[in-house]
Order: C-alpha cells, then sequence, then structure tokens
C-alpha cells in the first residue's frame, strides 16, 4: 500500500543505485575520526566544582554573611516564594498568572532551620556554650532575634577577611548571634557542613539542593563571574574554558539580552523567556501546516543550490520546457 | 481473532524489506546536502556508545581517571557534532521544504527530535559533577521554577537529572530518531521543487 504509494510518486523520477548502509558505515567512521581527533586536541572541561568547604576557607566573610542571611531571613532563598517556601522575592508572572505560585512549595526549605539552626544543633551536642547560645537565640522573641542579627550585619561588614580567618569586631550588642557564626563558619571549614546539608535521613544521599541554594547568589555567581558565564553576558550557553558550550540554546538566551525582556519585563524574564521560546519551538513544529510560512522555503532560492545537478539534468533532457518539470504538491 | 497475526500482516502490508532498505534512491538524492542526516545519526551512535561507557563506570569516574576524562571528552565532542549536523540537517530540511507531498509528520518528529536532544544535552550538563554543572543547575532552575515546572524537575537535584539523562531521555530520543528514519524510509525524500523559480506568483 504504502510502497504502492512511493512508486507512484516517484514516476518519472530518475533512480540511481545508492547504498545506504555503506553510506552511513562511511559517514560514522569520519564522524568517529573527527570526534577522536577533537577529543585528543582540545580534551574537554572540568573545572572543580565549589564546597561549602572551599568557599568557607576561601571567602570566609561570603559564607559568614550568607549564613547570617539565612539565619534572619534576608537571603534570597529566604524570601524565593515556591517551590522552596511561600516568599515572593523570585515569583514571576505570565500576564496575571503566576505558574510558580499555582504550583506552590513543594521543595520546602526553611532557611534559619536548614542552615543554621539545624546544624548547630548537632554540632552542639558536645560544646555547653554552643547549646547555651542556641537556646538563648531560639528561646528569644523575634524583635529581639532581628535586634541581635541587624547587630552583628553591621559588625560583619566591617570584618577584616584574611582567609581563612575572618576577624570580627566584638560585639556586645549582638547577644548569642556571634558564638552562632562562628560555630556555623567553623563547621564550613571543617567540611562538616557539605554532610549536614546532605541528609535526608537516609544513607545515600544524591540530592544536593539545599546545598546549591546556599551557595548559589554570592559563591556560585562570583565564581561564574571569573569565566564570563552571567546571564547578562549570554553565560547560561556558555561553560567554562574556551569551549563551545550550548551553543543551541542561543534562541533562549537571546530573550536576556534584548529589551524588552531586560527592561519592562526584567521582573518576569525568566518565565516570558520560556514562553517566548516555546511559542516559536511551536511555530517551527507545525510549520508544514501554516499557510504563508509553509512556502517560505521556495521563495528562498538555497533549493536551486542543493538540487542544482537535478535542474541541470532536467533542462538538458527538455532544454524547450520552462514550466515545472516535476509536478510536486505543496 | 489472532491478535499476532493481525500485527504481521499490518506489518507486512506498511512496512515492507524493500521500502525500509532500497538499494535505489532518485538521482537527486546524490547531494552532500542529505548526507548531514546520516552524520547526526552517526555522532548519536558514538554518543550513545561513548555514554554507555560512562554509565558503566559511574559520574565520578572520569574525574579522576585519564582514560575516563578522555572517553568523556569523546562524549562531549559526540554531542557538539550532533548538534551541529542536526541543526545543518534542519536548515537544509527547511530549504528543500521537506515536509511537501505528505511529510509533515517526519517533519514535526524531527523537530521533537531536536528538542528533546536540547533537555538531554541540558540535563547532561547539570549531571557533569563540576562546576558547570553547579553553575548551569542554579542559573537554570530559576527558569523552570517560573513555568511551575522546578517542582517537579528539580535541577539541584542530581539523583534525578542523572536518571533523566542516561535512561529517560535517551531511550526517547533513540525512538524519535528510530520513528524519524522509519517516516523517511516509508515515504521517500520529497521531490525537489518545480524549475520555474523565475515566476514565484505560481506559488499561490
Amino acid at each position: 500500500m504504502m510502497a504502492r504509494r512511493k512508486h507512484d510518486y516517484y514516476r518519472g523520477v530518475r533512480m540511481a543505485p545508492y547504498d545506504l548502509l555503506k553510506e552511513f558505515l562511511f559517514v560514522t567512521g569520519v564522524m568517529a575520526l573527527l570526534v577522536f581527533v577533537l577529543a585528543i586536541v582540545f580534551s574537554s572541561p572540568d573545572e572543580p566544582s565549589l564546597t561549602l568547604q572551599s568557599v568557607a576557607r576561601d571567602t570566609p566573610q561570603i559564607y559568614a554573611q550568607t549564613a547570617l542571611d539565612e539565619l534572619d531571613g534576608n537571603s534570597a532563598v529566604a524570601g524565593y516564594g515556591p517551590p522552596y517556601n511561600n516568599g515572593t522575592g523570585s515569583v514571576q508572572y505570565i500576564g496575571p498568572i503566576s505558574l510558580q505560585k499555582l504550583v506552590g512549595v513543594h521543595i520546602p526549605v526553611d532557611t534559619a532551620q536548614d542552615y543554621v539552626l539545624g546544624p548547630l544543633s548537632q554540632a552542639a551536642a558536645n560544646d555547653p556554650a554552643l547549646k547555651a547560645a542556641l537556646a538563648r537565640y531560639e528561646h528569644a522573641s523575634a524583635t529581639q532575634q532581628t535586634t541581635w542579627t541587624d547587630a552583628y550585619n553591621k559588625a560583619l561588614t566591617k570584618a577584616k577577611e584574611n582567609p581563612p580567618h575572618l576577624a570580627v569586631a566584638p560585639c556586645p550588642s549582638c547577644g548569642p548571634v556571634p558564638l552562632l557564626m562562628t560555630s556555623v563558619l567553623r563547621l564550613g571549614q571543617s567540611g562538616a557542613m557539605d554532610g549536614l546539608l546532605l541528609t535526608s535521613g537516609h544513607f545515600y544521599q544524591t540530592d544536593f539542593t539545599r546545598a546549591l541554594l546556599f551557595m548559589q547568589n554570592d559563591a556560585v555567581a562570583n565564581h561564574a563571574a571569573t569565566f564570563n558565564l552571567q546571564g547578562s553576558t549570554w553565560g547560561v550557553m556558555n561553560e567554562t574554558g574556551n569551549y563551545p558550550g550550548q551553543a543551541w540554546l542561543w534562541l533562549y538566551t537571546l530573550f536576556y539580552q534584548i529589551p524588552p525582556y531586560t527592561t519592562a519585563w526584567a521582573a518576569n524574564v525568566d518565565a516570558l523567556a520560556i514562553v517566548s521560546v516555546s511559542i516559536l519551538s511551536v511555530i517551527l513544529l507545525f510549520l508544514p501546516w501554516i499557510p504563508g510560512l509553509n512556502r517560505m522555503p521556495r521563495l528562498i532560492p538555497v533549493y536551486r543550490l542543493i538540487w542544482k545537478d537535478y535542474y541541470r539534468e532536467q533542462r538538458a533532457q527538455t532544454p524547450q520546457a520552462s514550466g515545472p518539470v516535476v509536478p510536486t504538491g505543496e | 481473532m489472532s491478535i499476532t497475526r493481525s500485527v504481521q500482516q499490518q506489518l507486512t502490508r506498511t512496512l515492507p524489506y524493500d521500502e525500509l532498505l532500497p538499494y535505489e534512491q532518485p538521482a537527486y538524492v546524490h547531494s552532500y546536502v542529505y548526507l548531514f542526516g546520516v552524520a547526526t545519526v552517526g555522532s548519536f551512535l558514538l554518543l550513545f556508545l561513548t555514554g554507555l561507557v560512562l554509565a558503566a563506570f559511574g559520574p565520578q569516574w572520569w574525574h579522576f581517571s585519564s582514560l575516563g576524562h578522555f572517553v568523556n571528552s569523546l562524549h562531549f565532542w559526540s554531542v557538539q557534532a550532533v548538534f551541529f549536523f542536526l541543526v545543518v540537517h534542519q536548515w537544509a530540511a527547511f530549504f528543500q521544504g521537506a515536509w511537501r507531498d505528505g511529510r509533515g509528520l517526519t517533519w514535526a518528529i524531527g523537530v521533537i527530535t531536536f528538542l528533546t536532544s536540547i533537555l538531554t544535552a541540558f540535563t547532561g550538563y547539570i549531571s557533569q559533577l563540576n562546576f558547570d554543572a553547579q553553575w548551569i543547575a542554579v542559573q537554570g532552575k530559576d527558569a523552570l521554577n517560573a513555568v511551575g515546572v522546578g517542582a517537579f524537575f528539580n535541577v539541584l537535584n542530581f539523583g534525578q537529572m542523572y536518571g533523566w539523562h542516561v535512561v529517560i531521555l535517551p531511550i526517547l530520543v533513540s525512538l524519535l530518531i528510530g520513528l524519524h528514519l522509519l517516516l523517511v524510509r516509508l515515504h521517500g525524500v520529497v521531490k525537489p521543487y518545480p524549475d520555474n523559480h523565475t515566476k514565484p506568483e505560481v506559488l499561490s
């Protein structure tokens, strides 16, 4: 049935011997050689990952500031919104609708508990001073906690950093916060935090959500900036080193470079970039059935280059013909 | 009624061997442009094989083994080759108006394969267990969260992304490529446009 239809379709078309398998084997061989040579000459990128330990040791001020922000709820993650919490800081809209809010919180992150109080309560088992400081902080009113963390925030901005050391001036008005922050920095520098943020009650761990969220805004972003990987510089499609990266994301990344995505729509740029690229993808998908667009190739003479030998042969056979040589539906 | 017999008869009618593996093609197929699709499939085969080796030794292997790093490099450049030839093939198909004469589904499956390949590469990048993986994951999460997908497709969860990258998406891409090739073989390649380019008004 299908065979007869195809046979009818090719009626009048000159057929020629063609060894598909030989062609496939030859081309695959060439590809293998090409890939082999590229792998030998250029290798592949492998910039080591950051760890909480490396961040705490190399940039103790960033680490301590991040921990303080997580504790007092001023971090980007603390106010992010779904799927991590009920904040609004990173909630985006498509017109009046926020799909992010509709879906809700599915990966709950309590920044104070997960990043500071929880890990410290484990570390405090053999440290009475830390245990007392934790109890004092947790039993204080929210206003008192804020007073302490605000005071420590001021002290931290004036701290002197000499990695891995961080010297914060004595802060009598900071309550138990200096001891909490010193302890959480010590946990980070010892490597214990890398493990503590992965705990989920199971022995095997494969989910790095909490650790990555802790590092994302300053530590990871600053490191990425040294490789020119930021979103505003087409960074999402690039990678470390002189490698091609995900060049196929150019269209998606384009939206992060142009107005109104970078101006009026900036607050919702991620959602609108996804919507925009989805619309273009749907157009590409249904191109054969979109009137006008489906005839575009006919107006662009590239096809004459592709089939130039065929047209030359046809004209040689029927030099007087000026109309269509091969009937074809569109 | 025998289901086996009915399926066998249906397959014999719709998928005859001589159509799936013909030894003749229209003469106009003798053009380098037609090699880009084959180059895409060839690169994908290399990608698949090198991916099998990487998966067999585990996701940490290539970070401490020089042989592992070389296999990763083969995998890396195979990805680049797949996308390069896939995009060129797609442009070539566009300029040929390859969807004509009942080939729309072939084009659509090709586009879906391209989009699925992008997702496969994306999950590959965030399964690398290095700084690129960390950066791409924390960047990518905002876009996925913004449209409500991040709650279920968590790019910060290595275990989930690795599963997608080495099982779900490769199976999907392989099936899509297979279906695309099947449709190309069943319908044959599209005929050239009529040679009347000097009269574009006949398009209507």
